[in-house]
């Protein structure tokens, strides 16, 4: 048992990365055994990252070094710097990965029904797998270089998903546009990385933000590290592969990429919290009012162009941007805030904010793909009067819309009222603008809610069936969770969100547990 | 376009055998020169599209199946995981071979010397393994794009 949790962080990423491969074997027997076996995989993959994350909450960060003698020596020999890949999980890590495995599982068992007779299946789950180990890549590794290598794993299997759909030009038109996006992105990156690494020898993230200087050079990387992962992560104004990505795609490639996005985040908050954490309390403050000022512009542009979309998955994408804001004001805020008490309240809020939109938005689009699997429309304006027809899909989406709009009990008022309370503290017209755009939502999900489900039944929808059971359950986990952290947000706070912010406030651990305190 | 001239066919015919153990050379290396699993892949698998060019997409669709390609792509990614599992006793990725007297275990000496093929431990072996999967999946793109554009019409002129 101690040997799985300490060998878990390399697990974590090798059995999704090996099950991967095995998938295009298992698929010449039969496409059942290969669906089992990836859910199989995935829930065992899960299931060690809730060990590892008991681990964690209980004794702390804990590092795994690559190829090693032992998995925690950092310092081979005499080397002063760490010199092998070296994955370091702290409290945010941690988080992180079992918000992308929670996706991951959802999308295999939500595309275990919803994909029926398309061909390529067998590459569609490798694919996934594929994208669940660049995520959970992204959030483990202490390594800046290597969080490029999967970064770049992460774009290259979801642009392959996303154009899953070959015979629609849409898609293939996202796609494309998603895999321009994240090389431009990925280049940015790499070159920021070659600044760091010429000036300061080193690519381990707790080496660098050690020697960090904040020179210009420095400076120079922050930006492009913050534009790259900003702009990945769909904030405004790079948000426009976004709505076609997430509209285009199958709903459940969708949701994982979703979950891909928010490992972009992720990104963005080990830059600014972790990478350059020694000016956490002094020269912050301009990236987090620059952060503030593109999270409501990201809110603004995403509910707006919502309210005006016909298709119904890019409402919903477009709704998604608007969310992303959210979290982006709150790590701002807490960049701003600097040593003020409520940049911890606005940091909390943001972070619980990233699970509760993948739940949210994931809801969502996996309830339009209900839709458009039962109905082979898109269009809102052929829909209407399904409740009569789609009754389980029909609660989902209730659930989800008011989730997203953040109404309580739901999840999103929990995190969203923290983004508030601390906003308001910062400057009172940010928390305004994020109210007032949280109810525009609300509006814009009603009047969708009322044309898709209530209404007289339209003829060609007469004979409408509800969807297969595999993709009922995965709204039911989703829509389950959503209720779960509605209702005791206290003890959801507590036990994962807060080791999460702890982690992202005292940069000095992280570094620490691979310098060894020198 | 039509069937290629004979000189073309018989070139490459000639040729490809030199591309093929130029890649290997490349790959069985990669541990003391320049080069490795990914390089000396991608030099087989464009010997490979030399056939492709001379004898056309349907000639070589005949004899090599793109099922066959991607099983060997699978076989090669599984095989650099399962090696990198080897050491999953001490950490993952470590080299359990280097160092013993078993294949690929010599330690070279200190100092200035060209390196010994059978050092390197599981390094070799990984380089192979990449090879393995890199040929086969550059191979099959050639070959599905080959295939693709000539339905497209590619005869036309």
């Amino acid at each position: 048992m101690n040997s799985i949790i300490t060998h878990s962080p390399a697990l974590l990423i090798a059995i999704p990365l090996f099950a991967a491969f095995i998938t295009p074997l298992l698929s010449r027997i039969h496409r059942r055994a290969r669906d089992g076996f990836v859910l199989i995989v995935l829930a065992a993959t899960e299931l060690l990252a809730l060990l590892l994350a008991q681990d964690i909450y209980a004794n702390g960060i804990r590092k795994y070094v690559f190829g090693a003698t032992l998995p925690s020596l950092t310092h081979p020999g005499t080397m002063s710097i760490p010199v092998r890949i070296i994955f370091e999980i702290d409290g945010l890590s941690i988080f992180m990965v079992l918000i992308s495995l929670t996706i991951a599982f959802v999308a295999t068992v939500y595309s275990s029904s919803f994909f029926k007779k398309e061909d390529g299946l067998d590459r569609y789950y490798t694919l996934l797998l594929l994208v669940t180990v660049g995520m959970v890549g992204m959030e483990l590794t202490g390594d800046l270089f290597n969080f490029f290598v999967f970064l770049e794993i992460t774009s290259i299997a979801s642009c392959a998903l996303i154009a899953f759909w070959v015979d629609r030009g849409e898609s293939l038109e996202a796609a494309f546009k998603y895999i321009v996006i994240s090389s431009i992105g990925a280049l940015f990156v790499l070159m920021a990385i070659g600044f760091l690494y010429g000036q300061y020898d080193a690519l381990n993230i707790a080496a660098l933000a050690n020697s960090i200087q904040f020179t210009f050079i420095d400076k120079v990387a922050l930006v492009l590290l913050l534009a790259a992962l900003t702009m990945k992560a769909g904030i405004a104004p790079m948000h426009m592969w976004l709505p076609d990505a997430y509209g285009e795609a199958p709903p459940s490639v969708t949701i994982a990429v979703v979950a891909a996005t928010q490992a972009s985040l992720y990104g963005v908050l080990r830059v600014c919290f972790t990478l350059y954490g020694k000016g956490l309390r002094l020269n912050m403050a301009a990236v987090g009012w620059t952060l503030v000022g593109l999270g409501l512009l990201t809110i603004f542009i995403g509910v707006t162009m919502a309210l005006v979309q016909r298709s119904l998955t890019r409402t919903i994408a477009f709704a998604a941007v608007g969310e992303i804001g959210y979290m982006v004001i709150g790590a701002g805020t807490a960049l701003a805030a600097g040593a003020q008490n409520f940049a911890t309240v606005a940091l909390k809020g943001g972070v619980f904010h990233i699970f509760n939109d993948v739940l949210d938005i994931g809801l969502l689009f996996l309830v339009a793909g209900a839709i458009i699997y039962a109905t082979k429309e898109r269009d809102l304006n052929n829909l209407g009067g399904l409740a009569k027809r789609m009754k389980y899909t029909t609660v989902f989406f209730l659930i989800g819309l008011l989730a997203v709009a953040g109404m309580p009990p739901l999840n999103g008022f929990a995190s969203k009222i923290l983004i508030y309370e601390s906003t308001y503290q910062l400057n009172p017209i940010i928390s305004i603008i994020a109210i007032l755009s949280s109810i525009l939502l609300l509006a814009i999900f009603v009047k969708i809610f009322y044309s898709l489900f209530l209404g007289p039944e339209l003829p060609h929808l007469r004979d409408v069936k509800e969807v297969p059971k595999g993709m009922l359950v995965a709204m039911a986990i989703l829509a389950t969770l959503i209720i779960i952290f509605g209702l005791f947000p206290g003890y959801v706070l507590q036990t994962i969100v807060d080791p999460a912010v702890a982690a992202l406030s005292n940069p000095t651990n992280y570094i620490n547990a691979i310098l060894g305190g020198a | 376009m039509d069937e290629t001239s004979k000189i073309i066919k018989t070139v490459s015919s000639v040729m490809f055998p030199f591309v093929t153990i130029y890649g290997l050379y490349v790959i069985l290396h990669g541990h003391l020169t320049p080069g490795g699993g990914f390089q000396g892949g991608a030099i087989v698998a464009s010997g490979c599209a030399l056939l492709v060019v001379a004898f056309g997409s349907d000639a070589i669709a005949k004899r090599v199946k793109e099922s066959q390609l991607s099983l060997l792509e699978s076989i090669g990614a599984l095989g650099f995981i399962s090696l990198a599992f080897v050491g999953i006793a001490t950490t993952f990725f470590y080299n359990s071979l280097a160092g013993t007297k078993f294949l690929f275990g010599r330690i070279p000496p200190y100092g200035s010397n060209p390196g010994y093929l059978s050092s390197g431990g599981l390094l070799p072996l990984m380089n192979l393994a990449v090879g393995t999967k890199v040929i086969a999946g550059l191979f099959a793109i050639v070959l599905i794009l080959a295939i693709a554009t000539r339905k497209k019409g590619g005869r036309s002129k």
